[in-house]
């Protein structure tokens, strides 16, 4: 047993339902007792999404303990299968349900005989994988599901598309920013040429899934879903993969790099060259390498951050940092300890520290101590600056409301370093600011106003009133007690009473 | 499928596919009413992860509640349950020092039988603190329930009354200090005399059950008290160690429709009476509840009438926005009755109320005054939909067009895109609805898409769906 408050990657089945819910027409049953279908809220309001979300929970309780899910669990897959016409149903137990041990692939089994959609099992041990282990883990299981059907039944088409193209994996639903970085991947992309072949999971088609070898590569921008699946297709189809995170100046001209070789590799005759757009970019299109040359940029010399994050997202800001802007990173670190190696591989030497947990007290312990003067981390390291008084910029998931915003704010990409460049340089408290805080000591004048507005008052407020009063919480008390004192003087009450303040409530709001 | 809408209460188990919250959802309110409190919830990642998302609750500095997270040595019984829960609870102790522990078990601690009301009396004791246990699980329970858990788990461990002891006391206490105020001058013996009118009304004691934030809780208390009722304790109190006495003499009475099992567990176990009464939600309930209270104790009310009459007044600007509009309830809270029979009087129409289980005992008085509340308002009886199918209800709701969806939080964008207003069933259960003070709260909370979307009428952009979709209307 492990003493938990909050953790930074969810249960398993989150990580499958997001993949399955991210495919056009793909519906997913949840083996789960009341409650635990609380993904459905998740997508629901976070993406403030429109349709329903594809997924219903076929709901274990007492009788389904006592005697076993019986023809529940088809049954629910047949009637979907019916009402919803999907081309697949996954289905998938929780931590809780997966204990029953009941044969769910037997169920799985007996309801691909009557239905019209492909069923399958999600294949992923919810006591031992994260979230985010479990989307690539069901991802992968979904694009070799059809890649061999396809081959069995013989409609696989090997054949290179005509023009230079690529598929992009890994954009997938509740990701952090995933819709905005795939817009500007979509964008680099045409920029050098190349077609966009696929993008799964978000928004393909399992049907489709059978052309993913008709690309010449793979593009995999995040390590956290989409790496299984690319190895597969390398191993079984040869198919060359890109798995740099073209996040930040350099590494975006990295994986241009890499895009390259594979292009040319593949191109029969005339090989393309990308530096001169690579070149153009970084100096010209991109704010972010001139912005760092700016004499704004000077004031973050010297400056301290600490940054925490998945991997991916917080090595390439630790990357950023200290290599494009300059600043010193005093610790770094992710909570995805399954990828540990690689992540200290990425960022060794541009940082004094790292730190691998998924504990959040710990990561508030070293920020503490450290005392940097900005955090980027997830919505937890903001919650930890809020209390340290530390401004953090947040760059990674897990995610929350604030990360789904309606304007265009890519992480990835040319127009990615921008977004970043701006994010961080916000993130301090800078230049003319910092010293005309020092000289003025701050804009805070709250003093000055509470002053003016409070009154001599000839009120009285009783024990218990005054114990009412302050149960009520601190944003709105004032506005309560002035009512209730305006209240007071209208009626000639000079003695206020806990009846007097709800008769005010009354009387007020009438 | 039939949408004919009949005229005496139908009631239906559609046993469908619905969504709701988990019943552990209960400590995120209740370890705010109880301050000493410390929740464990004894569960996986999935209940951990639940809590800290749909509720968004955790991550504040200091909680009073923790997850006793099960890894995959607890499930296989590899590690021992209380070696483990002694050593969580330890810390526990050290870090917060709580005056109870209340170990929240869930849907996994019944599957793998987990033995926790065996092993609490023997760790309380070495622990020297108390611990409750309370299967909120959502195997057998939905969403509020869990408070139910908790609060019929507390009261186990309420004192007993010694009523008869006690009530000597008082009354030789009483009559000692008459006597003596009888010395003093003419006025004082006025005053005195009026003080024991009201004493020899003295009702056996009462105590009110459901967690209420403290404010609106003192308000019931003081509406009461007009009454001349005295509330002698609610379960649960402010602090763990405030448990109200409990014993065959006393009068219970429940505030939350939810709580059939601590009222169950009140009359049986602790032998007390219980008064069932409409629950005091909405002018009209809150009235024929203080009217139950008083008529059980024979005392005769006093301007409630009137009382009742001045919130209805109050609420005159909200009741012309819902007049004649209708109203479907998806199921989520138990709360669903009560709010329902409060819209209806109103003057709106309600086609359906979903509710994920209801007692009929328990809510027997709730019941009767839905009915009679239809009735009076002229107004067919609404369809009473138990384990609702919330894929048929999306159905139905495509052929009546209610003005006013009350659902889950899941369902409320989509219907809203495909032009039907929503109010999220949680606001209820957090926001302050009950007793008279709070009616306009529970307007305010139904009239705010109707008010939105006056404001924004005139765009002409009701319509967000693309129109494939709407054929599919799912």
């Amino acid at each position: 047993m492990k003493l938990a408050y909050w953790m930074y990657a969810g249960p398993a089945h989150i990580g499958t339902l997001r993949v399955a819910s991210s495919f056009k027409n793909v519906h997913a049953i949840m083996h789960a007792p009341l409650g635990d279908d609380y993904f459905n809220v998740m997508r629901s309001m976070l993406e403030r999404e429109r349709d329903f979300t594809p997924v219903t929970a076929s709901i274990v309780d007492r009788h389904v303990l006592a005697r076993g899910s019986q023809e529940k669990v088809v049954d629910n897959i047949n009637r979907k299968d019916k009402e919803e016409r999907p081309d697949l149903i996954v289905l998938t137990p929780t931590c809780t349900s997966s204990i029953l041990q009941e044969d769910l692939q037997n169920f799985v089994d007996r309801a691909s005989t009557t239905s019209n959609s492909d069923v399958i099992l999600a294949d992923v041990n919810h006591y031992r994988v994260n979230e985010l282990q479990a989307a690539d883990r069901t991802l992968e299981q979904v694009v070799r599901y059809y890649l061999e059907k396809a081959r069995r039944q013989g409609t696989l088409d090997q054949s290179l598309t005509k023009e230079p193209s690529a598929n992009i994996i890994g954009i997938f639903t509740l990701g952090f920013h995933n819709q905005h970085d795939c817009r500007e991947l979509k964008r680099l992309l045409q920029d050098l040429n190349i077609k966009v072949n696929k993008v799964i999971p978000e928004g393909g088609s399992v049907k489709d899934l059978q052309s993913l070898p008709k690309a010449w590569f793979n593009l995999v921008p995040y390590r956290e879903i989409g790496l299984m699946t690319a190895i597969y297709l390398e191993k079984n189809f040869g198919m060359p993969y890109v798995s740099i995170t073209p996040m930040g100046i350099v590494d975006t001209a990295e994986c241009i790099r890499q895009i390259q070789k594979h292009v040319n590799n593949l191109i029969p005759n005339k090989k393309v060259d990308y530096e001169p757009y690579i070149d153009q970019q970084t100096r010209f299109v991109s704010q972010a390498a001139w912005f760092s040359r700016s004499i704004d940029c000077q004031n973050l010399t010297g400056k301290k951050a600490v940054v925490f994050g998945d991997a991916t997202h917080a090595a390439s800001i630790t990357r950023i940092l200290a290599r494009e802007m300059g600043i010193r990173v005093g610790c770094t670190g992710t909570y995805c300890k399954h990828d540990t190696e690689w992540f200290k591989e990425q960022v060794q030497g541009f940082c004094d520290e790292i730190l691998t947990t998924d504990d959040h007290t710990e990561v508030g312990d070293m920020i503490a101590r450290i005392e940097p003067s900005a955090i980027f981390g997830t919505q937890m390291e903001r919650h930890i600056g809020k209390r340290l008084d530390i401004p953090c910029g947040v760059i990674s998931s897990p995610v929350h409301i604030q990360n789904f915003p309606l304007g265009y704010r890519p992480f990835l990409g040319y127009e990615g370093t921008n977004q970043i460049a701006d994010l961080i340089y916000n993130s301090f408290t800078l230049g003319m600011e910092d010293h005309l805080l020092e000289i003025f000591g701050g804009h805070d004048t709250k003093e000055v106003i509470t002053k003016s507005l409070s009154t001599d008052t000839d009120l009285t407020w009783n024990y218990e009133s005054q114990l009412e009063l302050n149960k009520i919480p601190g944003f709105v008390r004032g506005k309560i007690k002035r009512n209730t004192e305006k209240f007071a003087r209208q009626n000639n009450i000079t003695t206020i009473t806990v009846e007097i303040m709800y008769a005010a409530k009354e009387a007020l709001s009438a | 499928m039939s949408n004919k809408i009949s005229e005496t209460l139908t009631f239906e188990c559609e046993t469908g596919n619905y969504h709701t919250f988990c019943p552990i959802s209960c400590v995120a309110w209740l370890y705010q009413k109880i301050e000493d409190s410390f929740f464990l919830v004894v569960g996986t990642k999935t209940c951990g992860y639940f809590l800290q998302n749909a509720l968004g609750v955790m991550i504040f500095a200091e909680p009073r509640y923790a997850m006793a997270e099960l890894e995959e040595g607890d499930i296989s019984a590899q590690l021992n349950d209380y070696k483990e829960l002694k050593r969580l609870c330890l810390q526990i102790k050290k870090d917060r020092n709580p005056s109870v522990i209340i170990w929240i078990g869930t849907c996994t601690t019944e599957i793998i039988k987990m033995d926790l009301e065996g092993m609490a009396p023997k760790l309380e004791n070495e622990l020297g603190i108390p611990i409750v246990v309370a299967r909120a699980n959502g195997l057998d329970y939905a969403f509020t329930q869990g408070e139910d858990t908790v609060l019929a788990a507390m009261a186990h461990r309420c004192p007993e009354q010694n009523t008869l002891l006690d009530n000597k006391k008082v009354i030789q206490q009483d009559s000692t200090i008459q006597d003596f105020f009888s010395f003093l001058s003419l006025e004082k013996k006025e005053e005195t005399r009026n003080n024991s009118s009201i004493k020899s009304k003295k009702h056996p004691p009462l105590v009110l059950f459901g967690s209420l934030p403290s404010t609106v809780a003192s308000q019931l208390s003081s509406e009461l008290k007009r009454q001349s009722v005295q509330v002698s304790g609610w379960l649960p109190a402010q602090r763990y160690t405030d448990l109200p006495s409990l014993g065959d003499q006393v009068y219970v009475c429940g505030v939350n429709p939810f709580l059939s099992r601590t009222a169950t567990t009140l009359m049986r176990r602790r032998k007390c009476k219980l008064i069932g009464a409409p629950f005091p939600i909405g002018p009209d309930g809150t009235r024929a509840w203080i009217e139950k209270i008083c008529s059980v104790f024979n005392i005769k009310t006093k301007d409630l009438e009137q009382r009742e009459q001045q919130i209805w007044e109050n609420l005159k600007d909200y009741l012309d926005l819902v007049r004649g509009k209708s109203v479907f309830f998806m199921g989520d809270n138990l709360l669903e009755i009560s709010l329902a029979r409060f819209l209806i009087r109103c003057g709106m129409i309600v086609y359906e109320i979903g509710i994920p289980y209801l007692d009929k005992r328990y809510q027997a008085a709730e019941l009767l005054f839905l009915q009679n509340t239809c009735k009076s308002m002229g107004i067919p009886m609404p369809r009473i939909v138990e384990k609702p199918d919330n894929y048929n209800q999306i159905q139905r709701m495509r052929e009546l067009q209610p003005d006013l969806a009350i659902t889950g939080m899941a369902h409320a964008n989509p219907l809203e895109a495909r032009g039907i207003n929503t109010k999220w069933s949680v606001e209820f259960t957090f926001a302050q609805i009950h007793g008279f003070t709070n009616a306009r709260d529970v307007l305010e909370l139904v009239t705010r898409p109707l008010r939105r979307n006056n404001n924004l009428e005139n765009l002409g952009w009701n319509d967000l769906t693309k129109k494939e979709k709407q054929i599919k209307f799912n």
